[in-house]
């Protein structure tokens, strides 16, 4: 173990830390700003509920995205300053406008969205999130383009030992970055997708539940239901009888959202995977174990399985196309580059493709599946609903292993076929230091990741706020009353 | 002007506005504890920073991101070299910006857990900048450690004039007590500190003390430390006659001249041993990132002015 593990220890976990918030950030601030736009459009009331409680849940979110983000940006410094020194010239162009174009606007605006409620007209109030969500994807593709160049570099020169920049154009219009900004915000929308489709099934259940004691509470009693039975308060006032759930208002949405989502990402991801196969050949080698070059090679979806000619197809949608082998390329670059080990961890690599793809489509089909049973106004069957409660972690893991996928598969190289991550890290920092740093961040990311859990879960079982005051509401009518558990926590989403 | 010059200046400008938009949410979280009493005063407080800080927090992002694409070796030299200092920085502003989020939606106990947290992460935070830059331009532990109960004490007195600007009530009246206080902790740790920082940054620590010499060989930090020195001052006075606006302009101004105080040194020094012509990226990349800015901070400031124009009104507890 040394300084280098650590360092890579510390990237692995901080990056893979913030990118469990990042995908939720992203396409739940679309979604939020899309419900509270139909709110601005019908007016009805259900619409703003709806914002209100998953803009809650988006600013809960928000913060932990924010706050690993910031360790990010300094820990190219911090851990890699060999590497920052080297490509600082070309990767910091795309932070610095990252920061400039897109962190100033997000946060500006969520800003003021969060404390303009009462404070700006309704339409610029909508303007805002819009604005933050804006933000949010424009960042994801800056960012992209600086991952993106990593993999395979373009626009520059190498002088005096240092990259430098000739071509911002290319850097911004990398062929690896364009299949990849797509794929990324895509899956960022199945990760939100599903995050809504598990929340607003719970609560389809809930309300059944609580419908149907009601309805034997009723029966036993030997009178008709209640006139002033309403669903548990996070159903909303009124009976419900009024109208349809606003749940299936949003899981419906979200369905949509998910299963559209889940189209792109498998587009972009054939697209990668054909850039792959021409730039970072190793990984592709690695992804399929694929040892030997081949002419027309198979795919082996599980060990010991394979389809012939299905790997050349989809590399290079051409069922005869030849295929590089992970033992073959290790000896070309050896010649090429010098002796040493370019073989990324195979066994790695190879789950990863495959978790990524299985958990990922498996949410896309769920929501496929989805809106063909709820098709016109049919209620979601109770198994579905169910079911629907895996549409939260599956697509979560899948984005986690395609990541790893990406950034081991690219290993042993920081910036392919240019600098190697041996020689990409401080060579000032000691053991002890790369130790220290590691153990705060991974004390304190995991008490913070039980305290957002744990915060999450309590206002997606609290619900919505009433809107207003339910007219002959008595406190605690029924154990899942929300409006109890809501009671000790703060009314707004200020302070 | 030289491109290498131009994203010199630009990145102090942004650290400088950094520090001085920070610094009132610092010294805000930082009396979290001390000025406003019970609940309600303590969340007024709090709302006067809500709608800004995450906004106020991207200028050290954007500043650390031009560092990063303008002096790469610059940045990679001077994090590399504050190793576990950093780590603590981003322990803080990890605990106060999520106990800032949260802290409108929990439990009444685990508020008081985040208001401690903002507490901690504020004072910690603001402490270490000036630990942190003490010791790059002076070299000396003392200098570190001056340094840094100088960049508090100048936060907590920045933050308490905001307050006092910024509210209503009892807590605008208690706000002026309590920057009364603070600064007559702050304008003698000032004393010592502008003097050793104006001397480190015209001529390095070996350098002559003051006086003729001194002044000759570099006048601009010196001019830019007794400006300082003198903004403080004039703040004190303008609290005392409660002057809310004009005293808030003050320590503003006294925060921006002793940052230009330290980048008139870090423009001689960036780094030991290294120079900002070496540290420097390429004429394109400076070039390009020069169009970008100029396209792209008349909006940033323009919005981020709004804001506060949105948020003008005094909050009442
Ligand atoms: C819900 C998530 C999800 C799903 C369903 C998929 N992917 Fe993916 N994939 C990602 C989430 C993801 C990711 C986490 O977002 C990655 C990591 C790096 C990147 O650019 O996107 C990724 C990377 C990634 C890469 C590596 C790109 C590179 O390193 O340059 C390839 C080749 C694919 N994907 C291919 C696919 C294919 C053929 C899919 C077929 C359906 C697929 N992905 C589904
Ligand atoms: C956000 C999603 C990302 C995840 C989950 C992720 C994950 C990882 C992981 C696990 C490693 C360690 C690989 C190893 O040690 O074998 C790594 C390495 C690295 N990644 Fe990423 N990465 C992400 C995005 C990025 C982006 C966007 C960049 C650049 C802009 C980046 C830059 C790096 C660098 C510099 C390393 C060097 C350390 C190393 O190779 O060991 N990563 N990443
Ligand atoms: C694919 C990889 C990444 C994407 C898509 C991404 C996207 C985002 C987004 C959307 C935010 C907004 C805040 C939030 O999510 O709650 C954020 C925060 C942040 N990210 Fe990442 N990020 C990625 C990886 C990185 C890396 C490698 C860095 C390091 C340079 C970084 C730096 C930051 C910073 C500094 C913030 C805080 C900004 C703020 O105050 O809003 N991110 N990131």
């Amino acid at each position: 173990m040394d300084a280098l593990d650590l360092a890579r220890w510390q990237f692995g976990v901080t990056t893979v830390y913030h990118f469990l918030f990042v995908p939720l950030t992203i396409g739940l601030g679309v979604f939020v700003a899309g419900l509270q736009t139909a709110w601005h459009r019908t007016g009805r009331e259900h619409y703003l509920r709806l914002t209100r409680f998953f803009g809650k849940l988006f600013l809960i979110n928000f913060a932990m995205g924010v706050v690993t983000g910031i360790v990010q940006e300094f820990q190219f410094g911090m851990n890699w300053s060999e590497y920052s020194t080297f490509v600082g010239d070309v990767f910091g162009a795309p932070l610095a406008l990252e920061a400039l174009l897109a962190f100033f606007l997000e946060s500006t605006f969520l800003g003021l969205w969060i404390f303009g409620w009462d404070r700006l007209p309704k339409r610029v109030h909508l303007a805002c999130i819009w604005a933050a969500a804006i933000g949010s994807n424009l960042s994801a593709y800056f960012i992209l383009a600086a991952n993106a160049w990593m993999k395979h570099p373009v626009g520059y020169e190498v002088t005096g030992g240092r990259a430098r920049m000739t071509d911002i154009g290319a850097v911004l219009t990398n062929s690896t970055a364009l299949a990849q900004v797509p794929h990324v915000i895509a899956a960022a929308f199945l990760v939100a997708g599903g995050f809504v489709i598990a929340v607003s099934a719970y609560w389809i259940l809930r309300e059944r539940r609580a419908d149907a004691a009601s309805r034997d509470g009723a029966g036993t009693a030997g009178a008709p239901a209640a006139p002033g039975a309403r669903s548990p308060a996070g159903g909303g006032p009124g009976p419900r009888a009024a109208g349809p759930s606003m749940w299936r208002t949003s899981l419906r949405a979200a369905l949509v959202m998910t299963a559209i989502a889940g189209v792109v990402v498998a587009g972009s991801g054939d697209l990668s995977a054909r850039l792959v196969h021409e730039q970072q050949p190793m990984k592709l080698a690695a992804a399929e174990g694929l040892r030997h070059d081949e002419n027309g090679a198979p795919f082996s979806p599980v060990p010991g399985v394979e389809v012939p000619n299905l790997l050349s197809l989809l590399a290079a949608h051409d069922p005869r196309a030849r295929v590089q082998g992970v033992e073959d390329i290790q000896r070309r670059y050896a010649e090429q580059f010098g002796p040493g080990d370019y073989t990324p961890n195979v066994p790695v690599v190879y789950w990863s493709f495959r978790v990524m793809i299985v958990f990922g489509m498996a949410a896309a089909s769920l929501a496929a599946l989805g809106l063909w049973l709820t098709r016109r106004r049919r209620p979601a069957p109770a198994w579905f609903a169910r079911a629907c409660l895996w549409a939260l972690p599956l697509p979560t893991i899948a984005v986690i292993a395609g990541w790893l996928l990406s950034e081991i598969g690219r290993q042993p190289w920081t910036v392919q076929g240019e600098l190697l991550t041996a020689a990409s890290v401080s060579p000032g920092v000691s053991l002890g230091e790369v130790a220290t740093s590691l153990a705060v961040f991974t004390l304190l990311y995991g008490a913070l990741a039980v305290a957002e859990a744990r915060l999450l879960v309590r206002h997606v079982k609290a619900g919505p706020a009433p809107s207003a005051p339910p007219p002959g509401a008595e406190p605690g009518t029924g154990p899942g009353d929300a409006r109890a558990a809501t009671a000790p926590l703060a009314p707004t989403l200020m302070y | 002007m030289e491109l290498t010059t131009v994203w010199f200046l630009a990145i102090a400008v942004l650290w400088t506005g950094y520090f001085v938009l920070e610094g009132f949410d610092f010294g805000v979280g930082a009396l979290l504890g001390v000025l406003p009493r019970g609940r309600a005063e303590r969340g007024q407080a709090l709302e006067t920073i809500g709608p800004v800080w995450d906004g106020n927090e991207v200028w050290l992002i954007t500043a650390v991101g031009a560092m990063f694409a303008a002096f790469p070796a610059w940045y990679a030299g001077l994090l590399s070299s504050f190793y576990l200092p950093l780590v603590a920085v981003l322990a803080g502003l990890i605990v106060r910006g999520v106990a800032l989020e949260w802290r409108g939606k929990v439990t009444a106990r685990e508020r008081r857990l985040c208001d401690a947290g903002i507490m901690a992460g504020s004072a910690l935070t603001a402490s270490l900048w000036g630990v942190i830059f003490g010791h790059l331009v002076s070299g000396t532990v003392t200098a570190a450690l001056l340094g840094g109960a100088f960049s508090l004490s100048l936060a907590v007195l920045h933050g308490a004039v905001f307050l006092g600007l910024k509210t209503a009530g009892p807590l605008r009246a208690r706000a002026r007590g309590v920057a009364l206080a603070v600064s007559a902790g702050v304008l003698p740790v000032a004393a010592l500190v502008l003097p050793a920082l104006a001397r480190a940054a015209s001529t390095g620590p070996g350098g002559p003390a003051a006086g003729a010499a001194a002044w000759a060989a570099n006048p601009l930090p010196w001019a830019t430390a007794l400006g300082a020195m003198v903004a403080l001052a004039a703040a004190v006075a303008l609290v005392w006659r409660r002057r809310e606006g004009w005293a808030f302009t003050a320590t503003a101004a006294a925060i921006a001249l002793t940052s230009a105080t330290l980048f008139a040194g870090l423009w001689r020094a960036p780094l030991p041993g290294l120079t900002l012509a070496e540290a420097a990226s390429g004429p394109y990349t400076l070039g390009v990132l020069t169009w970008i800015a100029l396209v792209a901070l008349p909006f940033v400031l323009a919005y981020q002015g709004w804001t506060y124009w949105v948020f003008r009104r005094r909050v009442t507890a």
